[in-house]
Protein backbone atom coordinates (compact mmCIF):
# COMPACT_ATOMS: atom_id res chain seq x y z
CA UNK A 1 0.00 0.00 0.00
CA UNK A 2 1.56 3.56 -0.87
CA UNK A 3 2.93 5.69 1.57
CA UNK A 4 0.35 8.77 3.08
CA UNK A 5 1.60 12.22 2.04
CA UNK A 6 -0.91 13.66 4.05
CA UNK A 7 -2.02 12.47 7.68
CA UNK A 8 -4.80 13.84 9.44
CA UNK A 9 -5.94 12.98 12.65
CA UNK A 10 -9.37 14.12 14.70
CA UNK A 11 -9.03 18.25 12.96
CA UNK A 12 -11.08 20.09 14.67
CA UNK A 13 -11.60 23.93 14.09
CA UNK A 14 -14.16 26.38 16.22
CA UNK A 15 -14.29 30.01 15.53
CA UNK A 16 -14.82 32.52 18.11
CA UNK A 17 -17.63 35.00 17.94
CA UNK A 18 -20.04 37.36 19.21
CA UNK A 19 -18.39 40.84 20.85
CA UNK A 20 -16.77 39.21 23.48
CA UNK A 21 -15.45 36.38 21.17
CA UNK A 22 -17.13 33.71 23.81
CA UNK A 23 -19.05 31.79 21.64
CA UNK A 24 -17.75 29.44 19.40
CA UNK A 25 -18.74 28.34 15.70
CA UNK A 26 -18.17 24.49 14.74
CA UNK A 27 -16.65 25.15 11.66
CA UNK A 28 -14.59 21.73 11.16
CA UNK A 29 -15.26 18.27 13.78
CA UNK A 30 -12.64 15.59 14.03
CA UNK A 31 -11.55 15.44 10.57
CA UNK A 32 -9.54 12.35 10.10
CA UNK A 33 -8.37 11.07 6.51
CA UNK A 34 -5.02 10.50 4.57
CA UNK A 35 -4.04 11.05 1.08
CA UNK A 36 -1.69 8.55 -0.21
CA UNK A 37 1.22 9.74 -1.61
CA UNK A 38 1.23 10.25 -5.59
CA UNK A 39 -2.78 10.36 -5.70
CA UNK A 40 -4.48 13.13 -6.93
CA UNK A 41 -7.50 13.52 -4.12
CA UNK A 42 -10.31 15.95 -4.19
CA UNK A 43 -11.74 17.98 -1.50
CA UNK A 44 -15.89 18.55 -2.16
CA UNK A 45 -18.12 20.32 -0.62
CA UNK A 46 -20.56 23.28 -0.83
CA UNK A 47 -19.70 26.26 -0.13
CA UNK A 48 -18.94 26.59 3.70
CA UNK A 49 -18.08 23.01 4.31
CA UNK A 50 -15.02 23.14 6.02
CA UNK A 51 -13.20 22.49 2.59
CA UNK A 52 -10.76 25.90 3.00
CA UNK A 53 -10.69 25.35 7.26
CA UNK A 54 -9.00 22.20 6.55
CA UNK A 55 -6.39 23.22 4.15
CA UNK A 56 -5.83 26.26 5.81
CA UNK A 57 -4.74 24.83 8.79
CA UNK A 58 -2.60 22.27 6.93
CA UNK A 59 -1.00 25.20 5.88
CA UNK A 60 -0.65 26.63 9.09
CA UNK A 61 -2.64 30.01 8.57
CA UNK A 62 -5.17 29.21 11.63
CA UNK A 63 -4.63 26.89 14.05
CA UNK A 64 -6.36 23.69 15.19
CA UNK A 65 -8.89 23.69 18.35
CA UNK A 66 -7.74 19.80 18.40
CA UNK A 67 -6.31 17.26 16.63
CA UNK A 68 -2.73 16.84 14.47
CA UNK A 69 -1.68 16.64 10.67
CA UNK A 70 1.49 15.52 8.86
CA UNK A 71 2.43 16.25 5.66
CA UNK A 72 5.67 14.21 4.16
CA UNK A 73 6.07 12.17 7.64
CA UNK A 74 6.59 15.58 9.23
CA UNK A 75 4.14 17.52 11.64
CA UNK A 76 2.78 20.45 9.74
CA UNK A 77 4.28 22.99 12.71
CA UNK A 78 7.71 21.75 11.07
CA UNK A 79 8.92 24.69 8.91
CA UNK A 80 11.03 22.60 6.94
CA UNK A 81 8.31 20.63 5.56
CA UNK A 82 6.96 23.84 3.52
CA UNK A 83 10.27 23.07 1.08
CA UNK A 84 8.26 20.32 -0.61
CA UNK A 85 4.25 21.53 -0.59
CA UNK A 86 3.08 24.11 -3.23
CA UNK A 87 0.20 26.10 -2.12
CA UNK A 88 -2.55 28.40 -4.28
CA UNK A 89 -4.92 29.84 -1.80
CA UNK A 90 -8.84 30.07 -3.00
CA UNK A 91 -8.95 33.60 -5.17
CA UNK A 92 -5.59 34.40 -4.81
CA UNK A 93 -4.50 38.00 -4.78
CA UNK A 94 -0.56 38.62 -5.12
CA UNK A 95 1.12 42.00 -4.84
CA UNK A 96 -0.15 44.91 -7.40
CA UNK A 97 3.12 46.48 -7.76
CA UNK A 98 4.65 43.38 -8.96
CA UNK A 99 4.92 41.88 -12.59
CA UNK A 100 3.91 38.38 -12.71
CA UNK A 101 7.66 37.29 -13.17
CA UNK A 102 8.64 39.56 -10.25
CA UNK A 103 6.40 37.84 -8.30
CA UNK A 104 7.35 34.52 -9.11
CA UNK A 105 10.87 35.38 -8.48
CA UNK A 106 10.31 36.55 -4.84
CA UNK A 107 8.70 32.77 -3.89
CA UNK A 108 11.41 31.48 -5.62
CA UNK A 109 13.96 33.05 -3.50
CA UNK A 110 12.37 31.62 -0.46
CA UNK A 111 13.64 28.17 -1.70
CA UNK A 112 17.36 28.75 -2.17
CA UNK A 113 17.73 28.72 -6.00
CA UNK A 114 20.80 29.96 -7.63
CA UNK A 115 19.90 32.81 -9.60
CA UNK A 116 20.40 31.00 -13.15
CA UNK A 117 18.17 28.31 -12.00
CA UNK A 118 15.53 30.85 -10.37
CA UNK A 119 15.06 32.54 -13.59
CA UNK A 120 15.08 29.48 -15.35
CA UNK A 121 12.32 27.98 -13.28
CA UNK A 122 9.98 31.79 -13.58
CA UNK A 123 10.31 31.62 -17.45
CA UNK A 124 9.54 27.87 -17.57
CA UNK A 125 6.57 28.29 -15.16
CA UNK A 126 5.03 31.02 -17.07
CA UNK A 127 5.14 29.43 -19.93
CA UNK A 128 3.42 26.21 -18.43
CA UNK A 129 0.62 28.37 -17.02
CA UNK A 130 0.11 30.47 -20.29
CA UNK A 131 1.67 33.79 -19.29
CA UNK A 132 4.35 33.98 -20.91
CA UNK A 133 3.52 37.22 -23.00
CA UNK A 134 2.04 38.57 -19.57
CA UNK A 135 4.94 38.05 -17.57
CA UNK A 136 6.40 41.70 -17.27
CA UNK A 137 3.05 43.70 -16.65
CA UNK A 138 1.94 44.52 -12.94
CA UNK A 139 -0.38 42.04 -11.62
CA UNK A 140 -2.58 45.07 -11.01
CA UNK A 141 -3.34 44.87 -14.70
CA UNK A 142 -4.45 41.37 -14.51
CA UNK A 143 -7.85 39.14 -15.11
CA UNK A 144 -8.69 37.14 -11.81
CA UNK A 145 -8.72 33.88 -14.23
CA UNK A 146 -4.85 35.45 -14.61
CA UNK A 147 -4.46 35.56 -11.19
CA UNK A 148 -5.14 32.10 -10.81
CA UNK A 149 -2.55 31.28 -13.26
CA UNK A 150 -0.18 32.99 -11.30
CA UNK A 151 -1.00 31.48 -7.83
CA UNK A 152 -0.84 27.71 -9.95
CA UNK A 153 2.54 28.60 -11.25
CA UNK A 154 4.00 29.66 -7.74
CA UNK A 155 2.72 26.79 -6.20
CA UNK A 156 4.35 23.95 -8.18
CA UNK A 157 7.52 26.68 -9.25
CA UNK A 158 10.10 24.97 -6.74
CA UNK A 159 8.63 21.58 -8.05
CA UNK A 160 7.01 20.44 -4.23
CA UNK A 161 6.11 17.04 -3.29
CA UNK A 162 3.01 17.88 -2.27
CA UNK A 163 0.57 20.04 -4.17
CA UNK A 164 -2.36 21.98 -2.57
CA UNK A 165 -5.00 23.39 -4.42
CA UNK A 166 -8.07 25.44 -3.20
CA UNK A 167 -10.22 25.83 -5.74
CA UNK A 168 -7.89 26.04 -8.39
CA UNK A 169 -10.60 26.01 -11.30
CA UNK A 170 -12.20 29.18 -9.61
CA UNK A 171 -12.65 32.10 -11.54
CA UNK A 172 -11.17 30.77 -14.77
CA UNK A 173 -13.10 30.24 -18.72
CA UNK A 174 -13.04 26.88 -19.92
CA UNK A 175 -9.68 26.98 -21.86
CA UNK A 176 -7.92 28.10 -18.23
CA UNK A 177 -9.96 24.72 -16.87
CA UNK A 178 -8.68 22.38 -19.16
CA UNK A 179 -5.32 23.89 -18.44
CA UNK A 180 -5.25 23.43 -14.80
CA UNK A 181 -6.58 19.88 -15.48
CA UNK A 182 -3.92 18.86 -17.75
CA UNK A 183 -1.46 20.49 -14.72
CA UNK A 184 -2.99 18.41 -12.33
CA UNK A 185 -2.86 14.91 -14.62
CA UNK A 186 0.84 16.12 -15.41
CA UNK A 187 1.63 16.60 -11.62
CA UNK A 188 0.15 12.94 -11.27
CA UNK A 189 2.16 11.70 -13.99
CA UNK A 190 5.22 12.81 -12.53
CA UNK A 191 4.27 11.39 -9.25
CA UNK A 192 3.01 14.22 -7.38
CA UNK A 193 0.33 14.09 -4.81
CA UNK A 194 -2.21 16.46 -5.52
CA UNK A 195 -5.43 17.64 -3.07
CA UNK A 196 -7.40 20.12 -4.40
CA UNK A 197 -10.76 21.48 -3.08
CA UNK A 198 -13.65 22.27 -5.47
CA UNK A 199 -17.55 22.11 -5.77
CA UNK A 200 -17.24 21.85 -9.46
CA UNK A 201 -18.09 17.79 -9.36
CA UNK A 202 -16.99 17.12 -13.21
CA UNK A 203 -13.55 18.24 -12.63
CA UNK A 204 -13.50 15.65 -9.13
CA UNK A 205 -14.93 12.79 -11.43
CA UNK A 206 -12.49 13.01 -14.10
CA UNK A 207 -9.38 14.36 -12.03
CA UNK A 208 -9.53 11.97 -8.74
CA UNK A 209 -8.41 8.78 -7.74
CA UNK A 210 -10.34 9.22 -4.54
CA UNK A 211 -12.43 12.14 -3.05
CA UNK A 212 -13.49 12.95 0.24
CA UNK A 213 -16.74 14.97 0.80
CA UNK A 214 -17.05 17.29 3.41
CA UNK A 215 -20.80 18.64 4.49
CA UNK A 216 -21.35 21.16 7.72
CA UNK A 217 -17.86 20.50 8.69
CA UNK A 218 -17.87 16.56 9.00
CA UNK A 219 -16.28 14.24 6.85
CA UNK A 220 -19.37 12.31 5.22
CA UNK A 221 -17.02 9.74 3.03
CA UNK A 222 -13.82 8.93 1.58
CA UNK A 223 -13.58 6.82 -1.59
CA UNK A 224 -13.23 6.38 -5.48
CA UNK A 225 -15.73 8.40 -6.88
CA UNK A 226 -17.13 5.26 -8.29
CA UNK A 227 -17.14 3.57 -5.46
CA UNK A 228 -18.51 6.53 -3.49
CA UNK A 229 -21.64 6.37 -5.87
CA UNK A 230 -22.09 2.94 -6.00
CA UNK A 231 -21.72 0.71 -9.17
CA UNK A 232 -25.20 -0.48 -9.35
CA UNK A 233 -26.74 0.68 -12.75
CA UNK A 234 -30.35 2.43 -12.29
CA UNK A 235 -31.82 1.26 -15.54
CA UNK A 236 -30.77 2.35 -19.33
CA UNK A 237 -31.29 5.05 -21.34
CA UNK A 238 -32.55 4.92 -25.49
CA UNK A 239 -31.98 7.62 -27.53
CA UNK A 240 -33.68 7.72 -30.67
CA UNK A 241 -35.35 9.49 -33.57
CA UNK A 242 -38.81 8.86 -34.74
CA UNK A 243 -40.42 11.27 -37.44
CA UNK A 244 -44.56 11.02 -38.77
CA UNK A 245 -45.54 8.75 -35.47
CA UNK A 246 -48.66 6.72 -35.67
CA UNK A 247 -50.66 5.30 -32.64
CA UNK A 248 -47.81 3.05 -31.04
CA UNK A 249 -45.11 5.69 -32.03
CA UNK A 250 -47.06 8.25 -29.59
CA UNK A 251 -47.52 5.72 -26.98
CA UNK A 252 -43.62 5.41 -26.76
CA UNK A 253 -43.11 9.37 -27.28
CA UNK A 254 -45.49 9.57 -23.93
CA UNK A 255 -43.03 7.96 -22.06
CA UNK A 256 -39.90 9.58 -23.77
CA UNK A 257 -38.42 13.20 -22.70
CA UNK A 258 -37.85 14.95 -25.93
CA UNK A 259 -34.60 16.66 -26.58
CA UNK A 260 -34.67 19.14 -29.51
CA UNK A 261 -35.18 16.37 -32.76
CA UNK A 262 -34.70 13.52 -30.41
CA UNK A 263 -35.98 11.26 -27.74
CA UNK A 264 -35.13 9.90 -24.23
CA UNK A 265 -36.69 6.77 -22.65
CA UNK A 266 -35.90 5.40 -19.53
CA UNK A 267 -36.01 1.95 -18.88
CA UNK A 268 -35.32 -0.83 -16.34
CA UNK A 269 -33.06 -3.39 -17.89
CA UNK A 270 -35.12 -5.95 -18.19
CA UNK A 271 -37.55 -4.56 -19.74
CA UNK A 272 -34.87 -3.47 -22.96
CA UNK A 273 -35.44 -5.48 -25.50
CA UNK A 274 -38.85 -5.12 -25.03
CA UNK A 275 -38.66 -1.53 -25.33
CA UNK A 276 -35.91 -1.19 -28.48
CA UNK A 277 -38.48 -4.18 -29.81
CA UNK A 278 -41.70 -1.48 -29.54
CA UNK A 279 -39.64 1.28 -30.79
CA UNK A 280 -38.59 -0.82 -34.26
CA UNK A 281 -42.10 -1.56 -34.50
CA UNK A 282 -43.22 2.20 -34.09
CA UNK A 283 -40.54 3.30 -36.91
CA UNK A 284 -38.08 4.61 -34.28
CA UNK A 285 -34.20 4.84 -35.89
CA UNK A 286 -32.34 4.19 -32.37
CA UNK A 287 -29.35 6.41 -31.53
CA UNK A 288 -27.66 5.41 -28.10
CA UNK A 289 -28.59 2.62 -25.95
CA UNK A 290 -26.83 3.31 -22.55
CA UNK A 291 -26.13 2.45 -19.05
CA UNK A 292 -27.65 4.85 -16.16
CA UNK A 293 -25.35 5.18 -13.15
CA UNK A 294 -26.13 7.47 -10.17
CA UNK A 295 -23.31 10.61 -10.63
CA UNK A 296 -21.34 11.90 -8.18
CA UNK A 297 -23.50 14.74 -7.88
CA UNK A 298 -26.32 13.11 -7.57
CA UNK A 299 -24.53 11.25 -4.47
CA UNK A 300 -23.49 14.97 -3.54
CA UNK A 301 -26.79 16.54 -3.41
CA UNK A 302 -27.85 13.47 -1.69
CA UNK A 303 -25.59 14.00 1.54
CA UNK A 304 -26.18 18.06 1.69
CA UNK A 305 -29.95 17.29 1.41
CA UNK A 306 -29.88 14.86 3.98
CA UNK A 307 -27.47 17.12 6.09
CA UNK A 308 -29.57 19.77 5.78
CA UNK A 309 -32.69 18.41 6.88
CA UNK A 310 -30.32 16.83 10.16
CA UNK A 311 -29.81 20.65 10.76
CA UNK A 312 -33.76 21.63 10.28
CA UNK A 313 -34.32 19.00 12.41
CA UNK A 314 -32.09 19.55 15.72
CA UNK A 315 -33.42 23.27 15.16
CA UNK A 316 -37.11 22.23 15.52
CA UNK A 317 -36.33 20.29 18.45
CA UNK A 318 -34.50 23.05 19.90
CA UNK A 319 -37.41 24.80 20.13
CA UNK B 1 17.84 35.44 8.68
CA UNK B 2 18.72 35.65 4.81
CA UNK B 3 14.37 34.60 4.27
CA UNK B 4 13.90 38.16 6.26
CA UNK B 5 15.94 39.59 3.94
CA UNK B 6 13.92 39.23 1.43
CA UNK B 7 10.74 40.22 2.42
CA UNK B 8 12.93 43.51 3.45
CA UNK B 9 13.95 44.10 0.08
CA UNK B 10 10.26 43.61 -1.11
CA UNK B 11 8.65 45.99 1.26
CA UNK B 12 11.45 48.60 0.03
CA UNK B 13 10.71 47.65 -3.54
CA UNK B 14 6.84 47.88 -2.81
CA UNK B 15 7.59 51.38 -0.89
CA UNK B 16 9.50 52.40 -3.69
CA UNK B 17 6.94 51.45 -6.00
CA UNK B 18 3.84 52.88 -4.04
CA UNK B 19 5.55 56.44 -4.45
CA UNK B 20 6.01 57.14 -0.74
CA UNK B 21 9.46 58.45 -1.58
CA UNK B 22 7.28 61.03 -3.29
CA UNK B 23 6.88 63.08 -0.03
CA UNK B 24 10.71 64.51 -1.33
CA UNK B 25 9.59 66.76 -3.71
CA UNK B 26 7.42 68.20 -0.65
CA UNK B 27 10.08 68.38 1.45
CA UNK B 28 12.49 69.81 -1.16
CA UNK B 29 9.93 72.62 -1.83
CA UNK B 30 9.53 73.28 1.96
CA UNK B 31 13.23 73.75 2.14
CA UNK B 32 13.30 75.40 -1.00
CA UNK B 33 11.07 78.17 0.22
CA UNK B 34 12.05 78.15 3.45
CA UNK B 35 15.68 79.04 2.28
CA UNK B 36 14.64 82.10 0.23
CA UNK B 37 12.49 83.75 2.51
CA UNK B 38 14.41 82.57 6.24
CA UNK B 39 16.70 85.44 4.41
CA UNK B 40 14.49 88.08 4.38
CA UNK B 41 12.58 87.04 7.68
CA UNK B 42 15.22 86.31 10.37
CA UNK B 43 18.28 88.22 10.20
CA UNK B 44 21.07 86.76 11.37
CA UNK B 45 19.52 83.59 12.70
CA UNK B 46 19.41 81.64 9.49
CA UNK B 47 20.80 78.95 10.00
CA UNK B 48 18.77 78.12 13.14
CA UNK B 49 15.66 78.64 11.18
CA UNK B 50 16.53 76.64 8.52
CA UNK B 51 17.96 73.89 11.07
CA UNK B 52 15.12 73.64 13.10
CA UNK B 53 12.17 73.60 10.33
CA UNK B 54 14.38 71.13 8.05
CA UNK B 55 14.73 68.90 10.92
CA UNK B 56 10.99 69.55 12.23
CA UNK B 57 9.95 68.40 8.66
CA UNK B 58 12.09 65.49 8.57
CA UNK B 59 10.82 64.26 11.81
CA UNK B 60 6.99 65.05 10.65
CA UNK B 61 6.96 63.71 7.47
CA UNK B 62 9.10 60.47 8.50
CA UNK B 63 6.65 60.01 11.61
CA UNK B 64 3.67 59.70 9.18
CA UNK B 65 5.37 56.97 6.72
CA UNK B 66 6.37 55.05 9.36
CA UNK B 67 2.81 55.38 10.98
CA UNK B 68 0.74 54.78 8.57
CA UNK B 69 2.87 52.35 6.29
CA UNK B 70 3.91 50.83 9.41
CA UNK B 71 0.47 49.75 10.10
CA UNK B 72 -0.41 48.81 6.63
CA UNK B 73 2.84 46.25 6.50
CA UNK B 74 1.16 43.93 7.97
CA UNK B 75 -2.47 44.29 8.31
CA UNK B 76 -2.87 45.28 4.10
CA UNK B 77 -1.12 41.42 3.99
CA UNK B 78 -4.03 40.17 6.12
CA UNK B 79 -6.58 42.06 4.41
CA UNK B 80 -5.47 41.51 0.82
CA UNK B 81 -4.68 37.80 1.48
CA UNK B 82 -1.20 38.12 -0.01
CA UNK B 83 0.02 36.41 3.09
CA UNK B 84 -1.43 33.20 2.30
CA UNK B 85 1.01 32.10 -0.49
CA UNK B 86 3.82 33.77 1.61
CA UNK B 87 3.57 31.55 4.47
CA UNK B 88 3.07 28.56 2.97
CA UNK B 89 6.45 28.81 1.60
CA UNK B 90 9.74 28.13 4.14
CA UNK B 91 9.07 31.27 6.35
CA UNK B 92 8.62 31.67 9.70
CA UNK B 93 5.99 34.16 10.86
CA UNK B 94 8.53 36.14 12.85
CA UNK B 95 10.88 36.17 9.85
CA UNK B 96 7.95 37.88 7.71
CA UNK B 97 7.46 40.69 10.47
CA UNK B 98 11.01 41.03 10.51
CA UNK B 99 11.49 41.72 7.31
CA UNK B 100 9.01 43.97 6.91
CA UNK B 101 10.25 45.76 9.27
CA UNK B 102 13.63 46.11 8.27
CA UNK B 103 12.34 46.67 5.01
CA UNK B 104 10.52 50.29 6.10
CA UNK B 105 13.05 51.19 8.03
CA UNK B 106 15.41 50.73 5.41
CA UNK B 107 12.33 52.87 3.56
CA UNK B 108 12.33 55.43 6.13
CA UNK B 109 16.89 55.46 6.00
CA UNK B 110 16.90 56.48 2.21
CA UNK B 111 14.25 58.65 2.75
CA UNK B 112 15.71 60.72 6.00
CA UNK B 113 19.02 60.41 4.30
CA UNK B 114 17.92 62.34 0.89
CA UNK B 115 15.94 64.96 3.57
CA UNK B 116 19.30 65.58 5.26
CA UNK B 117 21.47 65.72 2.11
CA UNK B 118 18.30 68.44 0.88
CA UNK B 119 18.83 70.14 4.64
CA UNK B 120 22.83 70.78 4.22
CA UNK B 121 22.27 71.95 0.40
CA UNK B 122 19.56 74.56 2.07
CA UNK B 123 22.38 75.39 4.68
CA UNK B 124 24.48 75.95 2.61
CA UNK B 125 22.67 78.05 0.30
CA UNK B 126 21.72 80.26 3.54
CA UNK B 127 25.55 80.21 5.18
CA UNK B 128 27.56 79.64 1.93
CA UNK B 129 29.71 77.06 3.82
CA UNK B 130 29.27 74.12 5.78
CA UNK B 131 31.28 74.28 9.64
CA UNK B 132 32.37 71.17 11.86
CA UNK B 133 29.59 72.32 14.51
CA UNK B 134 26.50 71.52 11.66
CA UNK B 135 27.71 67.65 11.88
CA UNK B 136 25.77 67.50 14.84
CA UNK B 137 22.80 68.08 12.66
CA UNK B 138 23.46 64.59 11.30
CA UNK B 139 23.55 63.55 14.72
CA UNK B 140 20.18 65.32 15.35
CA UNK B 141 18.72 63.49 11.82
CA UNK B 142 19.97 60.11 13.03
CA UNK B 143 18.24 60.07 16.51
CA UNK B 144 15.44 60.76 13.89
CA UNK B 145 15.55 57.62 12.05
CA UNK B 146 16.09 55.78 15.64
CA UNK B 147 12.67 57.26 16.92
CA UNK B 148 11.24 56.61 13.65
CA UNK B 149 12.41 53.11 13.72
CA UNK B 150 10.48 52.39 16.99
CA UNK B 151 7.45 54.26 16.26
CA UNK B 152 7.71 51.36 13.39
CA UNK B 153 8.08 48.54 15.50
CA UNK B 154 4.61 49.59 17.59
CA UNK B 155 3.09 50.57 14.55
CA UNK B 156 3.53 46.98 13.53
CA UNK B 157 2.84 45.50 16.84
CA UNK B 158 -1.10 47.45 17.42
CA UNK B 159 -1.57 45.91 13.89
CA UNK B 160 -0.49 42.15 14.86
CA UNK B 161 -3.79 42.45 17.25
CA UNK B 162 -6.40 45.34 16.03
CA UNK B 163 -8.10 46.99 13.52
CA UNK B 164 -5.91 49.56 11.13
CA UNK B 165 -7.34 52.22 12.40
CA UNK B 166 -7.06 51.70 16.12
CA UNK B 167 -3.17 50.95 15.72
CA UNK B 168 -2.78 54.36 14.06
CA UNK B 169 -4.32 55.91 17.22
CA UNK B 170 -2.85 53.69 19.27
CA UNK B 171 0.55 54.22 18.15
CA UNK B 172 -0.20 57.96 17.60
CA UNK B 173 -1.35 58.20 21.58
CA UNK B 174 1.67 56.09 22.78
CA UNK B 175 4.42 58.44 20.67
CA UNK B 176 2.53 61.42 22.29
CA UNK B 177 2.79 60.37 25.62
CA UNK B 178 6.49 59.01 24.93
CA UNK B 179 7.26 62.56 24.58
CA UNK B 180 5.97 63.16 27.83
CA UNK B 181 7.92 60.84 30.04
CA UNK B 182 10.22 63.57 32.20
CA UNK B 183 7.17 65.50 33.18
CA UNK B 184 5.20 62.45 33.84
CA UNK B 185 8.45 61.67 36.30
CA UNK B 186 8.65 65.27 37.49
CA UNK B 187 4.77 65.20 38.61
CA UNK B 188 5.51 65.20 42.53
CA UNK B 189 2.70 64.44 45.27
CA UNK B 190 1.79 67.74 46.28
CA UNK B 191 0.00 67.78 42.99
CA UNK B 192 -1.70 64.02 43.22
CA UNK B 193 -1.59 61.41 45.92
CA UNK B 194 1.61 59.85 46.32
CA UNK B 195 -0.04 56.51 45.25
CA UNK B 196 -1.05 57.89 41.66
CA UNK B 197 2.45 59.59 41.32
CA UNK B 198 4.54 56.33 41.71
CA UNK B 199 1.80 54.39 39.29
CA UNK B 200 2.83 57.33 37.02
CA UNK B 201 6.30 57.13 37.36
CA UNK B 202 6.14 53.33 36.91
CA UNK B 203 4.16 53.58 33.99
CA UNK B 204 6.71 56.26 32.30
CA UNK B 205 9.81 53.66 32.42
CA UNK B 206 7.57 51.49 30.94
CA UNK B 207 6.84 53.95 28.16
CA UNK B 208 8.88 54.43 25.24
CA UNK B 209 11.30 57.61 26.03
CA UNK B 210 11.10 59.81 22.74
CA UNK B 211 12.15 63.06 24.65
CA UNK B 212 15.94 61.73 24.57
CA UNK B 213 16.07 61.47 20.76
CA UNK B 214 14.83 65.06 20.77
CA UNK B 215 18.41 67.06 20.22
CA UNK B 216 16.94 69.82 17.87
CA UNK B 217 17.89 72.67 19.89
CA UNK B 218 21.97 71.50 20.16
CA UNK B 219 21.72 70.83 16.37
CA UNK B 220 20.11 74.65 15.65
CA UNK B 221 22.66 76.19 18.57
CA UNK B 222 25.70 74.29 16.83
CA UNK B 223 25.91 72.42 20.37
CA UNK B 224 27.86 69.14 20.59
CA UNK B 225 25.82 66.33 21.57
CA UNK B 226 27.91 63.40 24.09
CA UNK B 227 28.98 60.28 22.41
CA UNK B 228 26.99 58.59 25.57
CA UNK B 229 24.05 60.17 24.55
CA UNK B 230 24.56 58.79 20.90
CA UNK B 231 25.48 55.32 22.11
CA UNK B 232 22.38 55.26 25.19
CA UNK B 233 20.02 56.26 22.46
CA UNK B 234 21.45 53.77 19.81
CA UNK B 235 21.26 50.87 22.38
CA UNK B 236 17.62 52.03 23.91
CA UNK B 237 15.85 52.14 20.50
CA UNK B 238 17.63 48.80 19.54
CA UNK B 239 16.52 46.65 22.96
CA UNK B 240 13.29 48.75 22.76
CA UNK B 241 12.02 47.59 19.27
CA UNK B 242 13.48 44.20 19.79
CA UNK B 243 11.53 43.64 22.52
CA UNK B 244 8.01 45.18 21.30
CA UNK B 245 9.31 43.29 17.81
CA UNK B 246 9.02 40.24 20.14
CA UNK B 247 5.99 40.47 21.47
CA UNK B 248 4.49 41.30 17.91
CA UNK B 249 5.95 37.99 16.90
CA UNK B 250 4.10 36.27 19.79
CA UNK B 251 0.42 37.34 19.18
CA UNK B 252 1.30 37.35 14.68
CA UNK B 253 2.50 33.68 15.27
CA UNK B 254 -0.80 32.98 17.09
CA UNK B 255 -2.81 34.61 15.19
CA UNK B 256 -5.35 32.80 12.64
CA UNK B 257 -5.57 34.22 9.37
CA UNK B 258 -9.22 34.68 7.87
Amino acid sequence: MAEAAIEIENLTKDYPYGFLQLKKKRSLEGLTMQVQSGEVFGFLGPNGAGKSTTIKLLMRLIFPTAGSARILGKPISDISMHRNIGYLPEQPYFYDYLTAAEVLDYFARFHDFAAEKRRARVAGMLKKVGLESAGQIQLRKYSKGMLQRVGLAQAILHDPEVVVLDEPMSGLDPVGRREVRDIILELKKQGKTVLFSTHILSDAEMLCDRVGVIVGGKLQGVGAPSEMVGLKAQGMEILFELSGAGESGKAVIAQATRTGDRYRLHVEESELYAAIDRLHAAGARILSVTQVKPSLEEYFMHLVAADRAQAAAVEVSGK
Amino acid sequence: MKRAGIVALNTFREAVRDRVLYNLVFFALVMMVAAILVGQISMGIEDEVIVSLGLSAISIIGLLIAVFIGVGLVSKEMDKRTLYALLAKPLRRWEFLAGKFAGLVLTLTVNTAAMAAGLFLALYYVKHSLERTDAVVLVAVYFILLKLALVVALAMLFSCFTSPLLAILFTGGLYVAGLFVHEMRGVGSALISPALAAILQGISYLLPNFENFDVMGAAAHGRSVAGALIAQNTAYAALYSLIVLSVASAIFSQRNLR
